[in-house]
């Protein structure tokens, strides 16, 4: 483990914000939860989860529609209060933490985040600096740097100061994914962050978390519909069912035709992509 | 300069204006220059009394009741996340008004008044709040609530109204419609006072206010501690509309209609919208007061009663926007 590791959190955020994207001059918080319960107030969502994101890589989350899959994501994000059980971040629960510390260091893309009526790209995207601003605060040339660097990763540059609602579905999403790069967070956690976007687009948004990740060693924690994606960019993946985990670690040594079958209630066949070797899921069907 | 920018000037612009036409016009005619002269460097002379004693301290209470209600509207349309929501409309007034109806019915000094109206406005929004906390806070049983509350304590006020002598609530009643006609220094003072420790507060929100808008997860995430700056924001929303109760009586409308205006105009919160707003809200209330001294002079109408004639005309205009939208 590296010595800053213990560094404080908003001390570390303040000096990476004179060098916005240079997360890995910062303190790599370690994220895990144990024996973790949580509901709704009404049946048990998540039950007895005990996991643990790996620092500095990609975990893809995947499960059945109503598996928990955006519930965990938010209790990691300390959005729900567990029931039973602990969040850890960086060693400590996070609920136990300031919020503003943790803000520094954790981001989030909601599943179906709300825009304000009438905001401009430039200026949701903005708002994703709060955390790094004090009550007095000016914007700062950091501040600027994030938000500039945020719209061009995600190819928005040029419509920066259009409406939000005039936008089309996809280049909304990139728009909210700008907000949590603008955050400059080194986790991010995002849920579904592909839906909206074409082929093309999905490929773009995956390739650069990757190269985040890489580049940054950012930990990107991801909820995917796509199990291929999932194959393929992730290097751990969580499989849930019914709010337990059904299967966990790297997916070429998990994803199986079995573990398919249990997750989802389907049959497929598992071969190695042609392009990248990784586990490619083909679904039987009645069909054909 | 910025659109917003632009917009904040010409609204300036136009409150001066207004403030003088408010100085000049009137049963005693009083030439421009002179009025101007005798409010700001000839204090004394000829006009000095109906200028000095009665149109500017009433044009300044107008300008500041004006920035006060506006401001507290724009903080709980953004809070609730609903253009057609205002202190007036969830009872914040009415608990005021029904405080203050109290202290003159029961024949205690009418200058307890700004108190116990200020106390009544805090008071109901505690329980209004209260109320609708479950597992939460929801803007939309707030307002339910709210709208509620604000009848029945309607009712609370009637019956006040009619079981106490005439001639203690002749007084309240006539206090219950909002008038700016009577106003004094006194009452310019207390809202200045008010606006010196609550404005700058609203400033400071505008920020978390951003934050808050893009719904409970996101806030979370960017580190916002919800429920502490909401009680800030509904603090400070009720401060504002309570001070303008205590001391002009309710003015309906003003708070509901102004911060719509101000974001069609201006777009998205930023704090050159809470200028705006605060603003526009002067605006408002002058253009109202010159209504209500002018349209039938020399009988002058209650300014509350313009505001509710000039809002709810906007208000079906909004209302049929808002259902071609939807
Ligand atoms: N806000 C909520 N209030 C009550 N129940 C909820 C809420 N959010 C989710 N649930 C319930 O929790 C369970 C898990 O939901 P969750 O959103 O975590 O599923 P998911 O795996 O993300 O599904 P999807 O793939 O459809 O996004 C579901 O049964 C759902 O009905
Ligand atoms: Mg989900």
């Amino acid at each position: 483990m590296r010595s800053d590791h213990k560094l404080d959190p908003v001390l570390a955020a303040d000096r990476a914000r004179r060098n916005p994207g240079d997360v890995s001059s910062r303190s790599r918080p370690v994220l895990s939860t144990e024996n973790l319960d949580a509901d709704y107030g009404g049946p048990v969502v998540l039950d007895d989860l005990t996991a643990s994101i790996p620092t500095g890589e990609i975990t893809a989350i995947v499960g059945a529609n109503a598996s928990g899959k955006s519930t965990l994501l938010r209790a990691l994000a300390r959005l729900l209060k567990p029931a039973r059980g602990v969040v850890y971040l960086d060693g400590a629960d996070i609920h136990s933490q300031s919020t503003r510390s943790v803000a520094v260091q954790l981001g989030l893309l909601p599943q179906s985040p709300r825009a304000p009526e009438g905001v401009v790209v430039g200026d949701l995207v903005r708002r994703g600096r709060y955390p790094h601003q004090r009550l007095f605060d000016q914007w700062s040339k950091a501040d600027e740097r994030a938000v500039v660097r945020a719209l061009e990763l995600t190819g928005l540059s040029d419509v920066g100061d259009r409406p939000l609602d005039e936008l089309s579905g996809g280049q909304r999403q990139r728009a909210w994914i700008a907000m949590a790069l603008a955050q400059d967070t080194p986790v991010m956690l995002l849920d579904e962050p592909t839906t909206f976007l074409d082929i093309a687009h999905q490929v773009e948004m995956l390739d650069l978390l990757a190269r985040l990740n890489r580049s940054e060693n950012r930990t990107i924690v991801m909820v995917l519909h796509d199990l291929n994606q999932a194959c393929r960019y992730a290097s751990h993946l969580i499989a849930l069912a019914d709010g337990r985990i059904e299967a966990v670690g790297h997916p070429s040594e998990v994803v199986t035709a079995e573990m398919i079958e249990r997750v989802f209630g389907l049959h497929v066949s598992v071969i190695s992509c042609p392009v990248s070797g990784t586990p490619l899921c083909v679904p039987h069907t009645h069909c054909h | 300069m910025n659109r917003t920018a632009r917009l904040c000037s010409a609204a300036a612009a136009a409150v001066l204006g207004l403030a003088i036409v408010g100085l000049v016009v009137g049963d005693y005619p009083v030439p421009a220059r002179s009025a101007i002269a005798t409010a700001v460097w000839d204090r004394g002379g000829e006009f000095d009394f109906v200028i000095n004693s009665l149109r500017f301290p009433r044009v300044t209470v107008a300008v500041l009741a004006g920035v006060c209600l506006a401001a507290s509207g724009l903080l709980f349309q953004t809070l609730i996340d609903n253009p057609l929501v205002s202190p007036d409309i969830i009872g914040i007034d009415t608990g005021a008004a029904a405080v203050a109806v109290a202290i003159l019915a029961i024949g205690l000094d009418a200058r307890l008044l700004p108190y116990a109206a200020f106390a009544g406005a805090l008071a109901t929004a505690v329980l209004i709040f209260t109320l609708s906390w479950r597992r939460g806070f929801s803007g939309g049983r707030l307002v339910l609530v709210g709208i509620g509350i604000n009848a029945l304590l309607s009712a609370v006020i009637t019956y006040m109204l009619v079981r106490f002598p005439v001639e203690r609530v002749s007084a309240a009643a006539r206090w219950q419609a909002g008038t700016l006609s009577a106003s004094s220094w006194d009452d310019a003072r207390t809202l200045a006072v008010a606006l010196v420790v609550l404005l700058p507060v609203a400033f400071l929100l505008v920020r978390r206010l951003r934050i808050m808008q893009l719904g409970n997860d996101t806030a979370i995430a960017l580190g916002m501690r919800l429920e502490q700056n909401r009680m800030a924001v509904i603090a400070t929303g009720c401060g504002l509309a309570a001070i303008v109760v205590a001391v002009v009586g309710p003015l309906g409308f003003v708070a509901l209609l102004v911060p719509h205006v101000a974001r069609s105009l201006a777009g998205a919160l930023t704090v050159g919208v809470l200028l705006l707003t605060a603003l526009l809200g002067s605006v408002m209330l002058l253009s109202a007061d010159l209504v209500a001294q002018r349209l039938f002079a020399p009988t002058v109408l209650p300014a509350g009663v313009v505001t509710a004639a000039m809002g709810g005309p906007y208000l079906l205009l909004v209302l049929r926007r808002f259902n071609r939208a939807v």
